[in-house]
This record gives C-alpha cells, sequence and structure tokens, in this order.
C-alpha cells in the first residue's frame, strides 16, 4: 500500500515539473542542420548564440556536404539544409527554397613558401585542369600538387562552376573537409587548393593569392569584384510549415544581431534590406 | 651438421678455428644483432611516439582545455564534452556488456552440457573479434538507427560498442572462472547450496580478479574505438547532460581528435586530445597488468 | 537460472548473425543495379558524376587493401617475428618483461593517435625523402599498417615459441647446434601453426584498419601505386558514408563495399580454421 501510495505521488510530482515547464512557451526543441562543411564556423557561430539566448533549444549540426544536405532538406531528415552553392534547377523544382544567410568566397591558397602571390582567373583553372603543371611557369620549382574536395562538396561546386572546370580536375588529394584541404597546403610546399574564406583567416602556413589582382576580403566579396564566390544557402521545404523554434532561428540569422557574428566567422553578411 | 664434441657447455671449440667454425660463429653473432634490432625498432617507435605525443600535447592540456566546451564566439576550443561523452558511452556498454559477457560465460562454464552449443558460441564470440570496427560502424548504423529508429548518439553508440567489447569480458571471464579449483564449487554444493546459489556466492566472487581485468581491457578498448562511432554517435561537440546526450550527436575523444586535426587544422587542440588519450591508454594498461598479475598469482 | 545464462550466451551467435544478414541486405541491392562485374572490376569511381555517366567500380579500393596488407606484412612480420624470438629465447628475464609491457602499450594506442603521428611525422618525412608533390601515399599507409600490427604478430608469436617443449631444443643443442641454430631451424619450424595465426591476425587487423590510415594516405580513387594517392575499403566507407544522401545509390553501393571487405575477413578467417585443423591432424 504504501509503495503504491508513494508511486502516485511520484507520478503527480513528475506530471506537474512538466506542466509547468510547457506552461513558460519559452521556445524548446531540436533543430537539425546538415550539409556544408565549409558552413561550419558560420552555422557553429550563430548556433552558440542562440542556444546562449535560448537554453532549451538544442542545435545539431552534421557535416555531410552541400550535396547531401540539399536531399536532408527535401526527405526531411534536417530541418535546415546547408548548402554552399545556389540550388540547382532540379532541386527547386522538388520543392526546395534557400534563404542566403551569408556571402563566402573560395579563397584560392598555396603553401606560404609559395612564390606566387597573384594569379588569373583562367591560371587558376588551367593549374586545376592539369594545362600547367609546375611552378616553374611562375619562377617556382617543382610540380604543382592539386589539393581540393570531394565529390559532394559545395565548395568544390562553386569552385568548378566558377573556373569552368567542372569534372575535368586533375587532383592529387581529395579532401573530405575545408580545415583538411587548408592543413594539407600548409604542408606541402608544392600545394594548391581551395578552400571556404571564412575557414582560412588567421590560419597558418598559407598564403591567399589574390586573383586577377583582386584580394579576397569581405568587401570585394559583398561588391563582387572578388570572382570565385558563392551564397551560404539555408535550405528549407517552399512553403512548408516550419517548427516555431526553426523559424525563430531562422529570423535570427537574418537580424542585424547575426551581422556581426557572420562577420566574426569570416562570412560577409547578406545586404540588409532596410539601409 | 659438422662434427662435433660433446662437451658440457655447448660452445665451439676456438682453439683450432676451421672456416665452417667461423662462419657459424658469424651465423650466431649476426642473428643475435638482428634480434636486438628489430627489438630496438619495436621499443624505439612506442617510446618515439609516447614522446613526441607527449611533449607536443602536454603543453595544451590546460585547465580551460580540459573544462570547458569549444566557443565560437570566443574562438576557444574545449574537450570537456568529448570527455564527458567518452564517460558516458562507457558507463552505458559496460552496464549493458559486463551483465550479458559474464552470463554468457557463467553459461558456458558451469551450465553448458551440449558441446555443439559450447562450440557454437565460441565460435560466434571468435568471430566478432576478427570483425573491423567499420564494419560494427556501419552495422551499427543500419540496426540502431534505421531500423530501432534511434538518433545518432550516446545510446547508438554504446551499442554498438557491446557488440565489439562482448568477446572480450566472455574470453576474460571465462578464463577467470576455469581458473577456480572445483573443491570450492563442490564444497558448497556439498554443504547443501543450489547451483544458481553456489554460483553467485562462491563462483562469481573467486573470478573477481578476472572480471576486473576483463572489464578494464574492454575500457581499453572503448576509450580507443574510432570507427565504430563515426556514424553512430556522431561529430558533435556540444556538452550534454547524460540524459540528453543518449539520443544527441555527441563526439568521444578520439572521433573529436578526428575532427578537430582533419576538419579544422586545429593541431594544438589535436595534440592535446591525443596526450590525453595516451595518459589514460598507461594508466589503463597499468591497471590491467595489476590486475592480470593478482589473478596469475592465484 | 540457466535458461537466463543461456539467453546471455546467444546474445554472441545472435550479434554474428545480424551483422551478416544486414551486410547481405544492404550490400546487395547497389550490386543489382550496377552489375556484380561492373563493380568488382570497374577502375573507375565517380558516384556523383553529373556530366557522365556516374561510374562505381569499386577494384581500386579491393586492389588497395590487398597490396596495404601486403606491404604491411611484408614489413611487419619480420621486424614483429624477430622481436618475438628475442623475448621469448634470448633476452634477459627483465628485459623481455620489459619489453612485452611495451608492446602491449603499443597495442592500446588508438588507431586516430597512429593516424596524427603518420600526418604530421610521416606524411612531411615521405615527401621530402622521395621528392613527392605530396607524401599522402600508399606508402605512408603501409608503415602506419606494419607498425600497428606489430603487437598482434609479437604476442601471438611469443606465445607459440615458448609453448614449443623444451625437449626439442635440448636435443637440438646436444646435437651441437648452437642456440641461434636451434631458433631458427627447430623452434620455429615448431611453431609453425601459432606464427600462421600470428600472420593471420596482422591481416585481419591491416586490412580492416580505418581511423589510423585515412589521415596519411590521400584519399583519391586511384588504382594502387605505392606514391599515388590511394583509398582502401575502409576509408572508402569511412569518408564518404556522410556525403552520400540516405536512399541513393552512392550509399547503396558504399554498404556494398562494407559486404565486400566482410567477405574478406571471413575468407581470412575461415581459411585460417581450416588451415589449423588440418596441421592438428597432421601431428
Amino acid at each position: 500500500m504504501k509503495k503504491l501510495l508513494s508511486l502516485i505521488l511520484t507520478a503527480i510530482l513528475c506530471l506537474s515539473v512538466m506542466v509547468g515547464a510547457t506552461a513558460q512557451e519559452a521556445l524548446s526543441g531540436s533543430i537539425a542542420t546538415d550539409g556544408s562543411t565549409s558552413m561550419e564556423k558560420v552555422i557553429g557561430i550563430l548556433s552558440e548564440q542562440f542556444m546562449i539566448d535560448n537554453p532549451d533549444v538544442a542545435i545539431t549540426y552534421n557535416a555531410t556536404g552541400s550535396g547531401t544536405g540539399v536531399a536532408a532538406a527535401l526527405n526531411g531528415t534536417a530541418d535546415i539544409g546547408l548548402a554552399s552553392r545556389a540550388l540547382k534547377e532540379e532541386e527547386v523544382a522538388q520543392g526546395l527554397k534557400s534563404i542566403v544567410v551569408a556571402l563566402d568566397g573560395i579563397a584560392i591558397i598555396v603553401n606560404e613558401k609559395c612564390p606566387v602571390d597573384n594569379l588569373t582567373l583562367q591560371e587558376v583553372a588551367d593549374i586545376f585542369t592539369g594545362k600547367i603543371t609546375s611552378w616553374k611557369d611562375f619562377g617556382g620549382e617543382g610540380d604543382i600538387a592539386c589539393i581540393g574536395r570531394e565529390a559532394g562538396s559545395g565548395t568544390r561546386d562553386g569552385f568548378e562552376s566558377i573556373t569552368k572546370t567542372k569534372d575535368a580536375n586533375k587532383l592529387v588529394q581529395e579532401l573530405t573537409s575545408t580545415g583538411a584541404v587548408i592543413t594539407a597546403v600548409a604542408s606541402n610546399a608544392s600545394g594548391i587548393g581551395y578552400a571556404s574564406s571564412s575557414a582560412v583567416e588567421g590560419q597558418e602556413g598559407i598564403k591567399v593569392l589574390t586573383i586577377d589582382g583582386v584580394e579576397c576580403t569581405e568587401e570585394n566579396i559583398a561588391n563582387g569584384s572578388y570572382l570565385i564566390q558563392r551564397p551560404f544557402n539555408l535550405v528549407v521545404k517552399e512553403g512548408a510549415e516550419l517548427p516555431k523554434q526553426v523559424q525563430a532561428f531562422i529570423d535570427f540569422m537574418l537580424s542585424e544581431e547575426a551581422a556581426p557574428l557572420v562577420a566574426k566567422a569570416g562570412a560577409v553578411p547578406p545586404a540588409q534590406p532596410e539601409k | 651438421m659438422s662434427k662435433t664434441t660433446a662437451t658440457t657447455t655447448i660452445t665451439t671449440n676456438s682453439d683450432q678455428v676451421p672456416f665452417f667454425q667461423v662462419r657459424r660463429k658469424l651465423y650466431n653473432i649476426i642473428v643475435r644483432g638482428f634480434l636486438r634490432l628489430t627489438t630496438l625498432v619495436t621499443v624505439g617507435l612506442l617510446i618515439f611516439m609516447i614522446g613526441y605525443i607527449l611533449i607536443n600535447g602536454l603543453k595544451h592540456l590546460t585547465i580551460p582545455m580540459l573544462t570547458t566546451q569549444s566557443s565560437y564566439i570566443e574562438d576557444t576550443i574545449g574537450i570537456f564534452p568529448n570527455i564527458m561523452n567518452t564517460l558516458y558511452m562507457i558507463l552505458i556498454s559496460m552496464l549493458i556488456a559486463l551483465p550479458l559477457g559474464i552470463g554468457a560465460a557463467v553459461y558456458l562454464n558451469e551450465y553448458a552440457t551440449n558441446r555443439r552449443l559450447v562450440t557454437t558460441i565460441e565460435f560466434a564470440a571468435e568471430t566478432l573479434t576478427g570483425i573491423p570496427s567499420i564494419v560494427f560502424g556501419l552495422v551499427g548504423m543500419l540496426v540502431f538507427i534505421h531500423l530501432f529508429g534511434l538518433k545518432q548518439g550516446v545510446l547508438a553508440g554504446s551499442l554498438t560498442l557491446v557488440m565489439i567489447i562482448l568477446p572480450t569480458i566472455i574470453r576474460t571471464t571465462q578464463e577467470s572462472l576455469k581458473s577456480i579449483p572445483d573443491d570450492y564449487r563442490h564444497g558448497s554444493l556439498a554443504l547443501g547450496s543450489g547451483k544458481w546459489h553456489m554460483v553467485r556466492t562462491v563462483v562469481l566472487p573467486s573470478a573477481m580478479d578476472g572480471i576486473v581485468t576483463g572489464s578494464i581491457l574492454a575500457i581499453g578498448r572503448i576509450v580507443g574505438e574510432s570507427a565504430a562511432l563515426l556514424f553512430t554517435a556522431g561529430f558533435g561537440l556540444r556538452l550534454n547532460s547524460l540524459f540528453k546526450s543518449l539520443q544527441r550527436s555527441s563526439a568521444s575523444l578520439t572521433v573529436a581528435l578526428y575532427v578537430y586535426v582533419s576538419e579544422r587544422g586545429e593541431m594544438e587542440a589535436g595534440f592535446a586530445i591525443a596526450a590525453l588519450l595516451m595518459l589514460i591508454t598507461l594508466l589503463l594498461n597499468f591497471a590491467a597488468t595489476y590486475f592480470g598479475n593478482k589473478l596469475k598469482k592465484r | 537460472m540457466k535458461m537466463l545464462f543461456f539467453l546471455c550466451g546467444l546474445v554472441s551467435v545472435g550479434f554474428v548473425l545480424c551483422i551478416s544478414i544486414y551486410l547481405f541486405v544492404a550490400g546487395i541491392p547497389a550490386f543489382k543495379v550496377i552489375g556484380i562485374s561492373d563493380m568488382l572490376f570497374g577502375k573507375v569511381w565517380l558516384p556523383t558524376a553529373s556530366t557522365t555517366e556516374p561510374s562505381f567500380g569499386i577494384l581500386p579500393f579491393i586492389l588497395t587493401s590487398i597490396w596495404g596488407t601486403a606491404g604491411a606484412i611484408m614489413i611487419g612480420v619480420p621486424i614483429g617475428l624477430l622481436t618475438a624470438i628475442y623475448v621469448a629465447k634470448a633476452a634477459p628475464k627483465k628485459v623481455a618483461t620489459a619489453i612485452r609491457t611495451s608492446v602491449q602499450l603499443l597495442a592500446g594506442i588508438p588507431s586516430v593517435v597512429y593516424g596524427m603521428i603518420g600526418m604530421v611525422v610521416l606524411v612531411p618525412l615521405i615527401q621530402r625523402t622521395f621528392d613527392l608533390t605530396s607524401g599522402a601515399t600508399l606508402m605512408a599507409a603501409i608503415i602506419v599498417l606494419a607498425i600497428m600490427i606489430l603487437p598482434s604478430i609479437i604476442n601471438v608469436s611469443e606465445t607459440a615459441l615458448s609453448a614449443v617443449p623444451a625437449e626439442y631444443e635440448e636435443a637440438s643443442m646436444a646435437l651441437g647446434a648452437t642456440k641461434e641454430e636451434t631458433w631458427f631451424r627447430v623452434t620455429l619450424p615448431a611453431a609453425r601453426s601459432g606464427v600462421a595465426t600470428a600472420i593471420v591476425l596482422g591481416i585481419g587487423r591491416a586490412i580492416g584498419e580505418a581511423m589510423a590510415i585515412i589521415m596519411v594516405s590521400g584519399n583519391v580513387a586511384n588504382m594502387p601505386g605505392l606514391f599515388k594517392s590511394v583509398r582502401f575499403m575502409t576509408t572508402a566507407i569511412a569518408s564518404e558514408m556522410s556525403y552520400a544522401a540516405v536512399g541513393s545509390l552512392h550509399r547503396d553501393a558504399l554498404f556494398s563495399i562494407g559486404l565486400v571487405l566482410f567477405l574478406f575477413i571471413m575468407l581470412i578467417n575461415l581459411g585460417l580454421k581450416f588451415f589449423i585443423r588440418e596441421k592438428k591432424e597432421e601431428t
């Protein structure tokens, strides 16, 4: 009898706690974001701030690459897909929409010992397709080691479409993340690679090249003069009713408060509508 | 063989040294040299690795690193969540695997009568030891996440780990049970105790040393495991309570090492984690040897 | 009570069955769609090609795993075996214990730590020594694998060597052979099956390793070459699983690689069992 009584009392206590929690109307729940590895810093800093402001919300980020991120948004495995490129036509046709959360440049990096400081876009394309194979053409020495990303990467997609070298890259290493490319180029004196500009900031051992004389800075990305750039997109289903916390997170990411965080992560906040 | 002189100590006669005696002596010296050389290589590699990691990593194992979580806003790295995740996984997988493993060993050693059955179970356990971790990870993902519907997290990771450590626990418990003299069992049964009572009060307590050794080995395996956890426990670097982490992407120390080094290029954090893992390995090894010796003494 | 323990015992059997069944269930579909010979003997792996037809040839991975394991065995077995002989026979007692402890330690180091040391020390070293554009090659992976399988080889070989009856050695020395000659002409052959087990254990460990070599092997799906960037069966799964969308043919192909890997391991292990049984029936 005693046991039964204490059991009932405990049950009532538990229920009351639960009721009390929901009665507060605070944002809670989870948000699953999946996709681009280049967007890691941006999503990381934004979700960290959002979770500080809303402690009951748990945001997870899976670095699966832009391609998978879009697929995850489509089949519902993720609340928000992350793509570091524009959506393709077929993807839009399947009912997805993209929201630009930042602009990002793709920095072309070489080892700090490399004598080259600037390349034209065409030279970059020729190097990666194997038409130019030696640093000797630029006053250096040794064969060029092209280091790039794996097949599903948004960064690779962006790089290849702007340099018009789709499916024609001759890579010596295919790495699975932006960070890995940076590490590889930093440890290889004849290496050249491409990586998200937000990730190259402050990294040692590498040098960021200017393309056609234009530096890879936030200004030049924003005004379009730095050519190799792409949008960081949030991908959601068109017309779907998003859960409260997800919508709140998206609104936060597009707000003015988010802009300095985006800048801190090394990307360029999108132009604010009210100027 | 050459002609021999039977003496009490087997040596070559060094007074008169014909050609083949010289050749033999040379052979022996070269062989000894090679043996010493290869052993030196093996031990040398170990010392180099331990030294390199500790020298480069200990200086980054600061209190902030160990007790905070990584922050993008502050631009800092902390591995506390990963330490906790590893602890959570040790706790949950041992909680499941210990009873299962000890139970299986008890069955095999104390209760089983059908030889075929015993062979089948032992064969199954042995097969499990040969399967690579990445295959466990794949199956763990297929079964626990796709089939059972769990989310990537400590629970799925721990269940996968159970498959990996079960053979170790079964084997060491079995060995320990085998080493208990039958007199103990007969004595207890003669005094009128039932079989389960006998196992519970006499056999298992005496097998404690072996069980502890097995547990330490299993924990060592858990701490060092990475491929099996990539897709079952995930890459998450945020701190969670035990309950929340069960279904949330949680990176163990090893997976965190991989993420920081390969994907973020943060070598300092990588060295720090490597140093921590090295220290844990040394500690566990020492503990396992200590308990293993206690077992052998009996 | 007995029933409870019996069920515990069955759990291991259950796991093995589960693993086998699931690998087949997950791995067969891709073979059906792409065709077994196209997959197993195809040399080109481009699962996400958009301007051409995607191709799913996994031969590069299979061959890389085979060559990598062979290379690791060629380096690891001599070093491991000789060390085992030293520890079992030639070393003074205290030294032997110290070495045994070192070997245990070597075995306990997590594979990611091996990978990290390989990435930071070995890869640049290879690049400088052989004047390559990148040191992340099959060679680097072979060296790392060789070091990783040393403990398995040393432990099992040492046990086998110590188990050889003293009479064999005493008889040999009574006939005038020196200690060193005895070890190589009497003890080692007598411990044949134990050493064979050690080698097979090493093979199993090498072919199944993923994390240690993913950081040093370059990860491009090339046909294997000692100084080329390569991808193993294990690293192919590990590196692309996160990127393959759920339900895609790409993902199914990765499961098929897992199945092929599993079958390799099973074949090696079963081969060993038969070999040992034959040897036992001979003696």
